[in-house]
Formats: structure tokens, C-alpha cells, sequence
């Protein structure tokens, strides 16, 4: 899509990632692609596909099963003045390199007194819905959410997966990009007005007046279906799209919630220590007497993710529960 | 004492490796030194002669302590410590700042001395009757505040019966934190709002009908901007949001008001030819009806009999300040509203007349005041134009009584031994049997009548 | 052994350290500097101020520590001064340093002011780290120097990403990342030399193995004790030197820094030294023998060189005495100036948090 004619066009998820990588390497010669079988193999989701063939293999660089040791590789490369992306394949695999990640890419900065920032990208797959089990099926986004140093994103729709790339790597310090397995292969109109994604702010998907469902990333989809449905049912949800896991946009998260007075937290990740509980927590720490009901979360069963069609689907967050929960807190 | 990790406080001297009058060098190992950690050889940083040994083997000291006096000229001696360049005087081992005390300080450094004065402790605590762990923790589950219980148990401490018999300090209404504030914002009392969310809580839109029907939203046009502009499903919840105000608030006050009813027939002839006389020199303006006169009795006894006027809050009774008549009012679209006539008992029978007039107006087109709607010390109901003859009302919490009057009739009417036909009223009391007993609400009762037998004082 | 991609080295068996023939290591570079190691009198003078900085450098942290003007973990380069002396020798300006929580001696050798070093250990302003960092965490973008990394093994994989991005934009540079014996039982250890390897990155692997990771003993936590055969299994050159001999640890580093300059990929040096003092400040020891201790400080890299130099007679106690002055000179200056600098405000807390200074979130 990228090379064709301007104005609306049909794409996905995958295509508009693939077009943002097209585009900053194109843009700026700083930038390369490092991670496991993103070259030949084209991705194991599919995204770098032919960016090897475009681009070569010094800019596409295939690299061992060592996340250590080339996402250190990216950390050291970027402080020294390169823009590299690292691909990991999951965010399970992540763990691998959480040593790299969280103790030298989010500390050097802070811990050289400034003078190291790290301009590194790390895209990684997230989430579950695709039968894949307990080792590839998590959302860990919420702890690297935690973490102070690093900014945590979680593009949810086709323009922001085509768009946040851009000012990712315009950040001087190190951005996580979440991209949720289920979304791939969504495909949509790219807006063609859309342009660079402000990274501080979160994006009302759609506007109401009677409750705030507030989401990312794979759960955005499931929300905007919950507001059909409570629509059918009188009720005029709003659906806030986080988008910007750290840091928080606070004010449009408790904006919204002052306007509806109800809130709903959809989060794929646990319950216990998620990153719901973290939006819940300063909804009333901020805007306490606006609320007109508890605010209800709806985060995925205590469970490892299974791998059986039905067990996987009772583990997670579904339109079905937004409902039920926007209910309990309208009703 | 060097300090020999970041966690030490203090250290134990164990054993000193060089004696008084020996050369030392810097770097020669002089001590050893338990930690908590291990054992540690500690060296010193001057060369010199030892000259005294300031602690002995066995001594816990803390991080700081100067250990040895090391000479390093003919004259000069400072001690071998851990910061061998600021010299100092040797100093007891224990410091004088209390921020220097190691965390483990011994035992008996706790204990207070035993002949400590007096005038060196801190004033004793206000004098609570003691209690045990389990009545404590019992009161504060129930939010009750020991220093108001009454301790029946021996020297009066406070027993478990004694806390699980104290009520505790009020009630808390459950309402959302919107509700709770908008209640504020509109002046509505959240006692007197139904809560239509889950176990009945209250909620924003129970706020919002509560003051919409009593007419305060548009009365507090100060009131911030929470106030949704109304959908058009309003007025139909309006009605029933009022229903449910008015049924969760009744069954509250039965639930929790142990009633007691009187009822006496007053013989209002002499009223009622005074008002007619009264009406007759008087434009139509200032004419009287009689339900003013009976609302301005009912206010009367009620300053008369103050054990009535007021309000059972916190388990007793708070007497009201003035007597503000709440008047019970049917709104056309269904539903009552009882708001306040302030200080009815000083009010002259035209002034009443004219503000009960402006009262009722109000009240069915939605213009209350915030204050009218929390104020009433005592409410009266007047159900005589709907034709019943009398009327054993409800109260209205946190009220204690409610007057009742019932249609004004003719009926044979025995005084003095003579029969006669004359107009009479049945005006009934309910009263809360907490605050008052039977023999109260009498006296009030009597009061009343005593009242309208004298219309010219009235 | 051979390894794939060992040049001159291999030829080298690898050697143990006390075995090593420094007379027959010196024949095999050809050096870029004629006559640098060993001979030059006021190269000398240089190795030997450089290595006394050190350790009067870390015998005066001792001192403050133990009066609490120092805290945190402090971790003791003394013994090993030869080590960071000789490698640091051997690199330009332009070359980058990733090194340990055992790092002053990394950092001064770099040429890091011990003012800056010293300040950083008070947790002052003018700290080389703005006191964000301490004795464990010493940065100096200006030498080049990335960081004493607390992590063991954790600055091998960010050192790669250093020679990574002089490789693609093809400039003539290493960096040269310090770890010692415990780093090759970790993964990222494995991980950095298979990648380095395999993409032929600049990158030298300069082991410090005292012997001990921490408190346990080489034999007791590898089963293979002979670390530069393992790390030649990754197909780099490799070999061991010892690291108690400041002319042999600079004649290896200039001859890995050449072959690596030349493009034939990461080197790895296997440095034999030992720690004079407990693995941070103080500790009981428990772990070796005193009379080990004593054996190394015999031959300890002051005392060998002093005494070289001296054999050739260039050299005199009044000679030494100068040195020793302009080191505790250069000291309390040091001491005098962090005592006196500044503190960085708490309200300053968040800087540096994110470029973007202050994140509140």
C-alpha cells in the first residue's frame, strides 16, 4: 500500500507496521531491524516481510535465539548513537532480556547522571486468543509499565500502528511497543488524514455520557463492541484507548470518568498487580467524588492462559463481561 | 569503632592486638571487631605511638567511638578512631545524641529508671475506663467512641455488653462520592433520599430527582456544573425516583422509629367564629383559613412542649434552635414534599397564612429553597380537605413527632352538660417513643387544643 | 587448542598464568609503538604513577568509608591495578570502556579525574555520575567510559551494541568491556560472545579472573577452569596473560586491539590477577586462606615494576618518592574538593529520569 496511490486504502495491522518500518528506515539511515528471523524468514508474525530484499541484510539483521544479548546489543548500539528496532518475538520471551531492558535501557540514563540517554525501539507481540498456550500467550505490558525510564505503547487500530513508530524513535529514551497477536491481520481503511501519534496522550475511540470503558491494546476491539451492545441497551459508553501505557495520560482518563461518573477497566493482563488496577487506583485517587459507582475491572482469569479453544476464551476479558460489568455499575 | 558495612550501627571490641606504648603504622592491624556480618581485623590510618586504649575487649560500641589514642609527635595524641583526621577528645563510649544511639540499644537503656520524677513523664492521658484488646477492638469495629460508653463493669470499665449495647456514632448512609458530594452541592439530605444502586445506594440520579422534585436545582442556580442537562426519560424517572424517596425514607422511619400514636377531638368553634370574624374586616388578601390557625397551634405547643421539636440523631434526642413547621404538601403529579415554614411560632396568623400560601405555590411548581427541604423540627400533616377525618402519620426521620389533623366537621359535642353541634378537628400525634413516652405527646396534644380555644392569641 | 579465527595467537598455547614466558609472549606482537612496553623509562613512570593512583586512590576510600563519608558497596581494585593499567594502555581516546561494580581502577586508568571519581563516591554533585550512581555506576561520556555495570555479565551485551554500531558505520574503534572469572557462568556472557563472533564485532573481552566470583573459588563454580579455551570455542582469539605483570598485560592488549582494529573480530584476553582485599570493603574472608593472600602480594604489579625499573638503574627511591607525593597530592585534592562540592537537591530527584528531565508519572 505503501508505494500505491494517495488517499483511503485497505490495509491491515500487519501492512501498516511493515509501512512505518519501510518509512524510518527509508527516512533516516540510523535506523536498522535486529531481531530473530526478522530477515529471511520476513517476521514470525509477517511484518518485516521483503524488508530485507529492500533494505539488506547490515539494516535486517537476523540474530540468534539470544534476547539478552541483542537487545543489550540494541541498548549499546542506540547509546551509541544508532536508532536501532529490536524485534522480540513475544513479550513471554522478553524475560529473557528484562536484565538488558530494565537494568541498563530504563537505568543508564538515570544512572550516568544524564549522559547516556538510550534511543532504542523494542516491538513485541503480546496477548493471547490464538490458542498458543501458557508461554506465548501473556500481557506483560503492565510490568514493563511499571518500570520508570522507558515509555510503554500499545497501538490498538490500524492508524496508530502506522503512526507511533515515527515519534517512538523520535524519543530519546527507550520505547516498548506492544502489538497484540489477535490484530494483525485486522484490516480497516487507513485514515489517510492520520499522521504522527502524540505519544502523552490516550484517545477517546468513542465519545458517551453514561460510562467510560477504558482499554488497550487487544481489548480496544472488545470494547467498542460492548458500547454497541450497552447502546442497544440505553447506554452511551465512551471508550478511552489508553494507547500510552507509561506514561499514563491521566487527564483524559479522568476526564473522561468526570464526565460519565463510571468507569470500566478492560486489561488483558491479570488482575492481581495489572495495570487496571493502576488506572482504577487514580481514578479515585483523582477524581473520587465524580464517581457514581465503583469502578469495575474486567482483566483476565488468574489462570495460566490454556491452550483448549473454550478454556482460553473463559480466561479472557470478552464484550460479554464489558457488558455485564458497564451494567453492574449503571444499573 | 570504624564503621565496616553500610548496615553497622555498632560493633563489639574484641581483642586489642597492640598494648599501650607500642609503635604503630598505618595499615597495621590493632583490633578485632565483631559485627553482626563476622569478624573483622580493623586497621589504623596513623603512625605513631599507642598511647591509651579506650575500650575494653568485650565492649559493644557504636560506629563513631574512638578506640585508642595514637601519638604521632612528642606531644600530639588523637585518638584512633574512625575519622582519624578530626581530632577529638576522647569521649565516652556512649553518645550523648540520641541519634547516635545504636538501634539495638541495650535493654536496660528502655527501661525507665526506677525512681524517675515524675514532672519528667509526659501528662497522663485523658482518663478513659479501662478496657481489654477485645473491647477495644470491638468498639472500633462499630465505630464507637469508648469515652462516651458508660462503664458498667467493676470500677467502671467498659464491657463487652456495654460497647455492643452503645449504638454507634451515626449512621452512615451509603451513597457514591458523586451523590455525596452533588447532596451537598443541591442541598439534599442524603437521610432523605431512597438509594436505587445496589443495596441501595445512593446515587448521583437519586441526588439529582431528590432536588429536582424539591425544586432546589433550579433554586441553587450557584450550584457547579455537575448537573447533566436533563434526558428526555426524566420526568417519568422523576415520578418514580420521588416514589422511591418516599418509600425507602418511610420505611426507614417504621424500621427504626418505635411510634406511638395519640389523638384527641378539639372543639374548634370559638376558632372558627374568631376567624370569621377576623375575615370578615380583613381584605381577601389577609383572609384566614383554618388551617392556619391549626398550624400556628401545632407550632406553638411545639415551642411549648420542646421535648417534640427536634431531631433523634446520634442515639438522643438534639432539641431543634426555633420551630420551623414542616408542612406536609400532595404534589399534583403524585407524591409530597414536606418543607418548612421557619420560625412558624413567631409568625403572626396573616404572615403565616401568607407564607404557607407561598410555601404550598412553591412546592408544587419545584421552587423550594434548599434550607426549607432539611429544616422542619416537626412536620404536620392536614388531610382534612381529601375528607378523612384523621390521620396517624409517619414521621419523617430524623423528626420526632407528627402533628395530624384531620377534616374540620360538625358533630354533636357534649361541653358543660350540654349537647350541641359544633365544628371539631381530630388532631393526632406520632411521636417517637425514644425520645418522648406517652405523657409528652399529651401535653402537646392538650396543648394544642388549649391553644385554639384562645384564636385571639394565636 | 586452535581456534577457527585465531591469528597469532594461536600459535600462543594457552598458557597458566604463572607459567606464562613474558620474554617469549613479547616476541609475538608487532607493536605500534616501538619499544613502549618495558623499556621506555618514562612509559614506566606512566604505568607506575597510573597504578599508584589506584591504589592510594582506593586505600583513602578505605579510610573514608570506615569514618561513613563513603557508603554503598565498595568494591576494591587493589592487586589488580596491572589489569586496568596495561589494557587501558593499549586504547585511544576514540575506543569505549564497559566495566564492572569493580571499577575505579577501570575508571582512573581511562584518565577520569579521581576528583570526579571521588565526588561520584560521595554521592556529590560534581560526582562523575551527578550521585545517581555511586562507586558501582561510574559514567564519563567524555572518555568514552560506559559505566561501571553492577550486574555481572550485564555490560557484555550493551559493549556488543557499542562495537555493533562502529562496525556498521565502519569506524576504526573498539570497545573494550572488563568482566571477571564469575560473568562466564551467565548467559549473557555466552550469549555476547557467540553474537560478537559471529558478526565479527570489535570487541575485546578483557577477563579479570582473580580467582574468586564473589567468595566462591574458580574450581568450585567452573568446570572448566581454563576460561580463555572456553571463550575460544566461540571461534574468537584467545588466550591467557598475566595479569600481575603490567608490560605483559600491555603487550597482549596492544596485540588484541591490533588484530581487532585489523577486522579479525572480538579477542579475548583471560587476565590472571588477584584481589589484595575483601570483595567489597570489608568481608571476613572466611573464603581463602591468609597465606594465599600473602603468595599473591608478593607479587604484587607495584612492587614488580618498581623493582624492574629499578634493576635497570634508572631509577631511585627519590624517584618514587616524587611520584608518591604527586599521587597523594592529586588525592586530597580530590578528597578536599568532594567534601567541599555541592550536593545534588532532592528536588532534583527525577532529573534524568527520562531525557525530557522530570517524569512525574
Amino acid at each position: 500500500m505503501g508505494n500505491g496511490p494517495a488517499g483511503e486504502a485497505k490495509t491491515t495491522y500487519r501492512e501498516a507496521l511493515r509501512e512505518a518500518l519501510r518509512e524510518a528506515l527509508d527516512a533516516d539511515e540510523r535506523v536498522f531491524l535486529m531481531g530473530e528471523d526478522v530477515g529471511r524468514y520476513g517476521g514470525c508474525f509477517g511484518v518485516s516481510l521483503g524488508l530485507l530484499e529492500e533494505f539488506g541484510p547490515k539494516r535486517i539483521r537476523d540474530t540468534p535465539l539470544s534476547e539478552s544479548a541483542f537487545v543489550g546489543a540494541g541498548i549499546g548500539a542506540a547509546m551509541a548513537g544508532l536508532r536501532p528496532i529490536v524485534e522480540i518475538m513475544t513479550v513471554n520471551f522478553s524475560l529473557l532480556a528484562l536484565d538488558q531492558i530494565l537494568n541498563n535501557a530504563a537505568t543508564v540514563l538515570h544512572m550516568s547522571g544524564g549522559q547516556f540517554p538510550v534511543p532504542l525501539v523494542i516491538r513485541m507481540t503480546t496477548g493471547a486468543g490464538r490458542q498458543l498456550a501458557a508461554q506465548h500467550s501473556h500481557s506483560l505490558e503492565g510490568w514493563y509499565a511499571h518500570i520508570p525510564g522507558i515509555r510503554v505503547l500499545a497501538p490498538a487500530t490500524i492508524e496508530d500502528a502506522r503512526h507511533m513508530l515515527a515519534p517512538a524513535l523520535a524519543d530519546p529514551d527507550p520505547v516498548l511497543i506492544f502489538e497484540h497477536g489477535t490484530l494483525y491481520s485486522a484490516s480497516g481503511d487507513l485514515d489517510p488524514a492520520a499522521g504522527p501519534v502524540d505519544l502523552d496522550t490516550a484517545s477517546v475511540r468513542r465519545p458517551g455520557t453514561d460510562i467510560s470503558l477504558i482499554t488497550y491494546g487487544g481489548c480496544l476491539p472488545k470494547a467498542m463492541a460492548a458500547a454497541d451492545t450497552l447502546a442497544a441497551d440505553g447506554i452511551s459508553a465512551e471508550v478511552v484507548d489508553l494507547r500510552t501505557l507509561r506514561p499514563l495520560d491521566d487527564a483524559t482518563i479522568t476526564g473522561s470518568v468526570a464526565r460519565t461518573h463510571r468507569a470500566v477497566v478492560v486489561d488483558e493482563a491479570w488482575r492481581s498487580g495489572s495495570l487496571a488496577a493502576e488506572v482504577s487506583s487514580r481514578i479515585t485517587e483523582q477524581v473520587f467524588y465524580e464517581l457514581d459507582a465503583p469502578v469495575e475491572r474486567v482483566c483476565s482469569a488468574e489462570v495460566p492462559i490454556p491452550y483448549a479453544r473454550q478454556l482460553e476464551e473463559a480466561a479472557l476479558p470478552q464484550a460479554v463481561d464489558i457488558v455485564k460489568a458497564a451494567h453492574r455499575a449503571v444499573d | 569503632m570504624p564503621s565496616l558495612g553500610a548496615d553497622m550501627d555498632e560493633g563489639v571490641l574484641l581483642e586489642w592486638l597492640v598494648r599501650p606504648g607500642q609503635q604503630v603504622h598505618k595499615g597495621d592491624v590493632v583490633a578485632v571487631v565483631e559485627t553482626s556480618k563476622s569478624t573483622i581485623e580493623v586497621e589504623c590510618f596513623d603512625t605513631g605511638t599507642v598511647q591509651h586504649l579506650l575500650v575494653e575487649p568485650g565492649t559493644t560500641v557504636p560506629v563513631g567511638t574512638p578506640l585508642a589514642v595514637i601519638g604521632t609527635g612528642p606531644q600530639a595524641t588523637h585518638p584512633a578512631s574512625a575519622a582519624p583526621r578530626r581530632r577529638r577528645a576522647p569521649v565516652p563510649a556512649r553518645p550523648k545524641t540520641p541519634g547516635a544511639v545504636p538501634h539495638k540499644a541495650p535493654a536496660e537503656a528502655r527501661r525507665p529508671a526506677p525512681f524517675a520524677p515524675d514532672a519528667a513523664r509526659p501528662p497522663a492521658p485523658a482518663p478513659v475506663a479501662a478496657t481489654g484488646p477485645l473491647v477495644r477492638h470491638l468498639a472500633h469495629d462499630r465505630g464507637i467512641d469508648l469515652s462516651a460508653v458508660h462503664g458498667t463493669g467493676p470500677g467502671g470499665r467498659i464491657t463487652r455488653t456495654d460497647v455492643e449495647h452503645a449504638a454507634p456514632a451515626g449512621r452512615r448512609i451509603p451513597a457514591s462520592p458523586l451523590a455525596r458530594r452533588l447532596a451537598e452541592e443541591l442541598h439534599v439530605s442524603l437521610a432523605d433520599v431512597p438509594g436505587s444502586g445496589a443495596h441501595g445506594v445512593v446515587r448521583a440520579a437519586d441526588i439529582r430527582a431528590a432536588a429536582e422534585a424539591a425544586g432546589t436545582v433550579t433554586a441553587s442556580a450557584a450550584a457547579p456544573a455537575p448537573v447533566r442537562p436533563a434526558p428526555a426519560r426524566r420526568a417519568a424517572d422523576r415520578a418514580t425516583a420521588m416514589r422511591h424517596a418516599i418509600g425507602a425514607l418511610m420505611a426507614r422511619s417504621k424500621r427504626e422509629i418505635p411510634h406511638y400514636y395519640l389523638s384527641t377531638t378539639i372543639d374548634l368553634a370559638a376558632a372558627l367564629e374568631w376567624m370569621h370574624e377576623h375575615n370578615r374586616h380583613s381584605p381577601v388578601s389577609e383572609r384566614l383559613v383554618p388551617a392556619a390557625l391549626l398550624l400556628k397551634a401545632a407550632a406553638l405547643a411545639a415551642d411549648q412542649v420542646p421535648e417534640l421539636n427536634g431531631f433523634w440523631t446520634e442515639d438522643r434526642f438534639a432539641p431543634g434552635s426555633g420551630v420551623h413547621l414542616g408542612v406536609a404538601v400532595s404534589l399534583r403529579g403524585g407524591g409530597l414534599v414536606a418543607p418548612a415554614l421557619h420560625h412558624a411560632d413567631t409568625l403572626a396568623l396573616p404572615e403565616l397564612m401568607a407564607a404557607l400560601k407561598d410555601l404550598v405555590a412553591r412546592a408544587r411548581t419545584g421552587r423550594l429553597r434548599g434550607s426549607e427541604t432539611t429544616d422542619p423540627t416537626i412536620t404536620v400533616t392536614n388531610l382534612g380537605d381529601q375528607g378523612v377525618e384523621s390521620v396517624f402519620g409517619v414521621i419523617y426521620p430524623p423528626q420526632v413527632a407528627l402533628v395530624g389533623f384531620g377534616r374540620v366537621v360538625e358533630r354533636p359535642f357534649a361541653t358543660g352538660g350540654l349537647l350541641g353541634v359544633r365544628p371539631v378537628v381530630t388532631a393526632t400525634l406520632s411521636a417517637d417513643h425514644r425520645a418522648t413516652d406517652g405523657a409528652v405527646g399529651a401535653r402537646y396534644l392538650t396543648a394544642v387544643d388549649h391553644l385554639l380555644q384562645k384564636p385571639e392569641e394565636l | 587448542m586452535t581456534a577457527a579465527r585465531t591469528p597469532k595467537p594461536a600459535a600462543n598455547p594457552v598458557r597458566t598464568a604463572r607459567t606464562a614466558n613474558p620474554a617469549r609472549t613479547a616476541k609475538a606482537p608487532r607493536r605500534t609503538r616501538p619499544d613502549t612496553a618495558g623499556a621506555d623509562t618514562s612509559h614506566d613512570r606512566d604505568l607506575l604513577r597510573a597504578m599508584l593512583l589506584i591504589r592510594r586512590f582506593e586505600e583513602r576510600c578505605v579510610e573514608l568509608y570506615s569514618a561513613a563519608k563513603i557508603r554503598g558497596f565498595v568494591h576494591l581494585y587493589i592487586g589488580e591495578e596491572a589489569v586496568a593499567v596495561g589494557v587501558s594502555e593499549a586504547l585511544t581516546p576514540d575506543d569505549a570502556v564497559v566495566s564492572t561494580y569493580r571499577e575505579h581502577g577501570h575508571a582512573l586508568a581511562r584518565g577520569i579525574p579521581a576528583e570526579a571519581v571521588m565526588a561520584e563516591m560521595y554521592g556529590k554533585a560534581t560526582g562523575c555520575s551527578h550521585g545517581r550512581g555511586g562507586s558501582m555506576h561510574l559514567f564519563d561520556a567524555g572518555h568514552r567510559f560506559y559505566g561501571g555495570n553492577a550486574i555481572v555479565g550485564g555490560g557484555l551485551p550493551l559493549a556488543a551494541g557499542l562495537a555493533l554500531a562502529d562496525r556498521m558505520r565502519g569506524e576504526p574503534r573498539v570497545t573494550c568491556c572488563f568482566f571477571g572469572d564469575g560473568a562466564l557462568a551467565e548467559g549473557e556472557f555466552h550469549e555476547t560472545a557467540n553474537l560478537a563472533a559471529l558478526w565479527g564485532l570489535p570487541l575485546l573481552l578483557a577477563c579479570e579472573n582473580n580467582l574468586y566470583a564473589m567468595g566462591t573459588a574458580l574450581p568450585r563454580e567452573h568446570a572448566q577452569t581454563d576460561l580463555a579455551m572456553r571463550a575460544a570455542s566461540y571461534g574468537m582469539a584467545a588466550w591467557a596473560v598475566d595479569g600481575m605483570d603490567v608490560h605483559a598485560v600491555e603487550r597482549a592488549a596492544r596485540q588484541a586491539v591490533e588484530g581487532i582494529r585489523a577486522g579479525s573480530g572480538p579477542h579475548f584476553l583471560e587476565l590472571r590477577t588477584y584481589r589484595f582485599r575483601a570483595h567489597s570493603m570489608y568481608d571476613p574472608d572466611r573464603y581463602r586462606d591468609k597465606a594465599e593472600i600473602e603468595q599473591w602480594k608478593e607479587r604484587d604489579p607495584i612492587a614488580t615494576l618498581t623493582e624492574r625499573m629499578r634493576a635497570r638503574s634508572e631509577w631511585d627511591d627519590k624517584a618514587l618518592a616524587t611520584i608518591e607525593r604527586l599521587v597523594a597530592e592529586e588525592i586530597d585534592q580530590a578528597v578536599e574538593a568532594s567534601e567541599k562540592a555541592p550536593t545534588e537537591p532532592a528536588e532534583d530527584l527525577l532529573r534524568f529520569v527520562t531525557s525530557r528531565s522530570a517524569e512525574v508519572n
